[in-house]
């Protein structure tokens, strides 16, 4: 009756060739259909956890390969199920063969991230965990590696435990005024509470900016370099990916965008993104350059300005910043063409942005822009062992969680009656209930009756 | 001797009289039996009716077509509105009642009903065949049959009273508890178990100093619980407010060895937010006072219940730690406090029209079910005497959703989660409060009644349309109507509220925080003659759906929301224990109280989202 009680099977590894490649049954009938096929060990008698080298037939009885058969039993297995892993060889055409063999015998081919469903579907991790495992698989750099396993060992959940018992004291406390306003305990005054509701925000609003850190570590931190014609954008692209070309073009069908260009700075990985010089609009296509550019500004998370120190006065390199900081991202300022300028009194310096000095020709130069660009991630105001929301749904969640909190705040201030202000809490927990848990009226009244002495 | 009954009733307390009313008032023919036909509903513990939540559920059971509430307007001798301050869902009746002339006049309403017979005797166990219930047997050894049977024991079965160290057995002071009942349920398959409950000393109001104390009166234009024609309050009688104090404190302590809660000797679990003043003083020793409610028992009676003070201590104990509060130097005790122990069985054995899986035709309402409050019994009696009815006729049940009533949250909590300790109704239970308010219970509730075809619901009916058609003219009228800035400028500088500058729909400024149609009326004499054509009730109502309009929209919304998952059903017969794929916990929970639709199950504590996730696969959405 129930779709997960038959037994699927895929290829796990990439396919093309390789060494090896492996084929993953899990179900019910995993060991069975393995055994049938199988020449060796009678697998259906083996232990769980166990590796046996034998021949693999077609139920037609041709030979196959000569495989490495791990077993796993339920539910001491990734899914929760019996799991048999395949080990064969890695040609294309074997793998092909031993799939077909095993869906004839009665497994299911199964469907993208199926494997993992199962696991959830099977307690073996919760939805969190589940997601992180998606980003494990598609984690390109080391840096989401990290951040997905993190995720999968619970480091969010943890994080939101707090969280949910800040919610719970705030709401709590509400509803007592509420449920038990003829009772002779001392209820909150409006301060006590923005004060807690303040806190909230805090936690809520941590964990939106690592949204930020953590979505950018998943799929590369969107750089902009920006500056006016002739600052030295392209000759600066040029020199930061010298070295990464070679890497990149080894990756065969990788279509090369001729304006983005991927760089990996410590495990962190950055897309780099050229534009037309600014200030340059003279003409309509020129303005159209020029309006593509700022659409670029705004996506991005890193502004690396550059400009030619040698030429452009500080007044002029303020009045770009000006303009560019309206977009509210955190701006790196290089200031090129060092080697040229004769009064170094003279450049733009600011406290409130990191500044680069650099001749773009020297080789050094690149190093320091690199380590300059880590550095906007590794300062910002994040601890990076920190959980991370890197998952679209829970930014989603936070995000409405604070739209609600800020209107609650908003009813605290204005006087709003008891009802109308629970109601928005009520709204905030919601949301959140699905990355902290939901929150249940019996949690509330247990906060209630551990702290205040209710009854009459 | 007897004709084969409809229903019978056994029980006459709050959840057994509205019962019986409830299959009366469809037409069942019932028999209300009863161990003590001079206590049929008797509150047994403070003589007041709603408050905070329970308020809500008198005015819905009024609504519905019950007795509660014309009874409690009949017979009250003091009302307040509690929770003005706190917004419109949560104002909340509660009145000080007479209490014999409360259970008198219980009496002659059900006398007058021409479908209630009346027996006194204590009935023993059930009539059961095959997994059917078909009437009871009483001490006499007679039977009785009916169609239904509904149970409505209260705290009588097996009760024990605890007085320090001594133990009665007793359903109440001074009448016997009920027995047979729980061990032939456990016999059949029932779970049972065993809740606490307390009440405080009585005294002599004669005896008290008053003037030691703050007076509480009445509200100066006292509303009513019932929707019908009701007497209005006249005659008020104050409440007083007094504190216990460190000194009352160490007398009770030196009680606390002869406390049959603290040695050890009740086992039964009490409520959390009705402890003794034991477990006050023990619980919260840094608290050097609690404080009492001094409530009269009536109008012309001189008992006085001391409300707060609930307590099993010896009476010696009781009586010298009374006397150190101030006022009562010199009291005398009418009767002591006690604590009760008494069966339960567990309601998730229910289905939601409050007939138990186990037993067809057999019902539960009441503190059998594990509530607490006289008015959380009510609303049970009543929906399991119209259901009764229904199932006789098969006819569809009549279940209130959660979004409908509080009285659809008490019942699906019950069914659903069940209950550890006696069960009491907070507001904050209801997801969805701002629908559920006091205000409009008639509006929610009484169309559904009157499609059910209880009886005598044309008055009601044609006040309900009065009500509505009110709202809407009121509405319009607000819309419509402007106001000068001049008009209402000093009425909004008293609230802070910046003054107009130009003319505005009252609506309009009805919409800014702190503003109020009373206080508009009073600058607006126009308003003020418009509005004063309609009842004070369809004015207040009119208000609230303008001014929380929002708010109302929002909850509207949510339940929604929820109700697509309540439309996706669970089919009977799904065996959850062979659905590897849920968590142990909501696999044995699911498979115990089996609920009606994913909804409910989204409810069932141990049952988590990631569950219900695996429900909608497995239901295939």
């Amino acid at each position: 009756m129930f779709a997960q009680n038959d037994t699927i099977t895929a290829l796990s590894t990439p396919t093309g060739e390789g060494a090896i490649g492996i084929i993953r049954l899990s179900g019910p009938k995993s060991i069975d259909i393995v055994d049938d096929l199988f020449k060796g060990k009678n697998l259906r008698k083996q232990g769980a956890n166990t590796i046996h080298f034998g021949s693999l037939f077609s139920p037609k009885g041709d030979f196959l390969d000569e495989v490495l058969v791990s077993l796993f039993r339920a539910p001491k297995s990734y899914t929760g199920e019996d799991i048999v892993e395949i080990s064969c060889h890695g040609s294309a055409y074997i793998l092909t063969q031993v799939l077909d063999a095993m869906i004839q015998s009665g497994a299911r081919l199964a469907n993208p991230g199926e494997f993992t469903m199962r696991a959830f579907l099977n307690g073996k991790m919760d939805l969190a965990q589940a997601e992180a495992v998606a980003d494990l698989i598609a984690s390109q750099n080391q840096a989401a590696h990290a951040m997905a396993i993190n995720q999968l060992k619970g480091g969010i959940s943890e994080e939101m435990v707090r969280l949910r018992e800040k919610l719970i004291e705030f709401a709590s406390l509400i509803e007592l005024e509420l449920d038990f306003g003829e009772e002779d305990v001392e209820f909150a005054d409006r301060q006590q509470l923005l004060t807690l509701l303040e806190d909230t925000t805090l936690k809520i609003k941590g964990l939106l900016d690592s949204f930020q850190l953590g979505n950018a570590i998943k799929k590369g931190v969107h750089t902009v370099i920006v500056g006016r014609p002739n600052a030295g954008k392209s000759t600066l692209l040029n020199s930061l990916l010298q070295e990464e070309r070679a890497i990149v073009s080894d990756i065969p069908g990788t279509t090369r965008d001729t304006i983005q260009e991927r760089l990996n700075i410590n495990g962190v990985e950055f897309r780099l993104i050229d534009t037309a010089g600014i200030r340059e609009a003279t003409d309509t296509i020129e303005a159209i350059g020029i309006e593509r550019t700022f659409a670029e500004v705004d996506k991005s998370s890193i502004i690396l300005y550059i400009f030619d120190a040698a030429h452009l006065s500080a007044k002029e390199v303020a009045q770009d910043i000006e303009m560019l900081a309206k977009k509210n991202n955190a701006i790196l300022l290089v200031a090129n063409k060092m080697d040229l300028v004769k009064d170094k009194a003279t450049i733009y310096h600011s406290d409130a942005y990191p500044i680069l000095h650099i001749s773009a020709k020297a080789k050094t130069d690149t190093e320091q822009i690199k380590s300059g660009l880590y550095g906007m991630i590794a300062s910002s105001n994040i601890d990076p062992s920190a959980p991370i929301i890197s998952n679209v749904r829970h930014l989603e969640a936070l995000q409405n969680a604070l739209n609600s909190l800020a209107t609650v705040k908003e009813g605290l201030e204005v006087g709003l009656s008891g009802d109308l202000i629970a109601l928005d809490i009520r709204t905030t927990i919601h949301h959140l209930g699905e990355v902290t848990g939901s929150i249940s009226t019996d949690d509330l009244l247990d906060s209630i009756f551990r702290n205040f002495c209710i009854g009459k | 001797m007897f004709q084969e009954y409809d229903v019978i009733v056994v029980g006459a307390g709050h959840a057994g009289s509205e019962a019986a009313v409830a299959a009366a008032n469809l037409g069942s023919k019932v028999l209300l039996v009863t161990m003590n036909m001079e206590t049929i509903a008797k509150m047994s513990c403070n003589p007041a009716m709603g408050g905070v939540a329970k308020g809500q559920i008198v005015r819905e059971i009024d609504a519905l077509g019950g007795y509660s509430g014309i009874v409690t307007d009949h017979t009250m001798i003091q009302f307040r509105m509690l929770n003005l301050s706190k917004g419109p869902a949560m104002w909340s009746p509660r009145a000080q009642s007479d209490r014999m002339k409360f259970s008198w006049k219980w009496r002659l309403m059900l006398e007058a009903h021409p479908n209630i017979d009346f027996w006194q005797e204590m009935v023993v166990g059930i009539l059961a065949k095959d997994g059917r219930a078909y009437g009871v047997k009483t001490s006499l050894g007679l039977e009785i049959k009916a169609k239904k049977v509904i149970l409505t024991n209260g705290t009588f079965l097996n009760g024990i009273i605890h007085i320090g160290e001594k133990a009665l057995g007793g359903g109440r002071a001074s009448e016997k508890a009920s027995k047979g009942i729980t061990e032939q349920l456990v016999n059949l398959g029932f779970e049972s178990g065993r809740m606490k409950t307390g009440t405080p000393p009585r005294v002599d109001g004669r005896t008290l100093d008053y003037d030691r104390m703050t007076i509480q009166l009445g509200d100066e234009n006292p509303a009513k619980f019932s929707y019908t024609d009701t007497p209005k309050l006249v005659n008020q009688t104050p409440c007083y407010i007094t504190y216990t104090s460190a000194e009352v404190h160490d007398t009770l302590r030196e009680g606390f060895e002869r406390s049959p809660m603290f040695a050890g000797r009740i086992q039964g679990v009490g409520p959390r937010y009705c402890p003794s003043i034991e477990d006050k003083v023990e619980r919260f020793s840094g608290r050097d006072r609690h404080q009492l409610f001094v409530e009269p028992e009536g109008a012309e009676t001189h008992e006085v219940y001391v409300n707060g003070f609930s307590s099993s201590l010896p009476e010696d104990v009781q009586f010298k730690a009374l006397r150190q509060i101030a006022g009562f130097e010199n009291a005398k005790m009418f009767r002591p406090g006690y604590a009760i122990e008494y069966d339960y069985f567990p309601p998730t054995q229910l289905k939601l029209t409050l007939e138990t899986r186990l037993i067809k035709n057999l019902y539960f309402a009441g503190q059998i079910n594990g509530t607490t409050g006289y008015e959380e019994a009510a609303a049970q009696g009543l929906m399991a005497g119209y259901n009764a009815h229904l199932a006789i006729q098969e006819e569809a049940p009549f279940i209130l959703k959660r979004s409908e009533a509080y009285i659809g949250v008490l019942i699906d909590d019950l069914i659903t989660k069940g209950t550890d300790e006696p069960y009491r109704m907070f507001t904050s239970r209801a997801e969805y409060r701002i629908l559920l308010r006091q205000d409009n219970a008639d509006l929610r509730l009484t169309p559904k009644a009157d499609a059910l075809g209880v009886m005598n619901m044309d008055e009601r009916m044609k006040k309900v349309r009065e009500k509505e058609q009110a709202i809407v003219e009121i509405g319009n009228f607000l819309k419509e109507t402007s106001v000068a800035p001049v008009d209402i400028a000093s009425y909004l500088e008293s609230l802070n509220s910046a003054p107009l500058t130009q003319k505005m729909k009252i609506h309009k400024v009805l919409l800014r925080p702190h503003v109020q149609v009373s206080g508009l009326r009073q600058n607006l004499p126009e308003l003020d003659k418009m509005l004063s054509q309609f009842h004070p009730e369809a004015v207040d109502s009119a208000e609230i759906a303008i001014k929380y309009k929002g708010y109302i929209q929002k909850e509207q919304e949510m339940v929604d929301k929820i109700n697509r998952l309540e439309r996706v059903r669970l089919p009977e017969e799904l065996d959850y224990l062979e659905v590897n794929s849920l968590s142990a916990e909501a696999r044995e929970k699911l498979q115990k109280i089996r609920p009606e639709n994913i909804g409910q199950a989204s409810r069932i504590s141990g049952v988590s989202p990631a569950d219900i996730s695996v429900l909608l696969v497995l239901m295939g959405r």
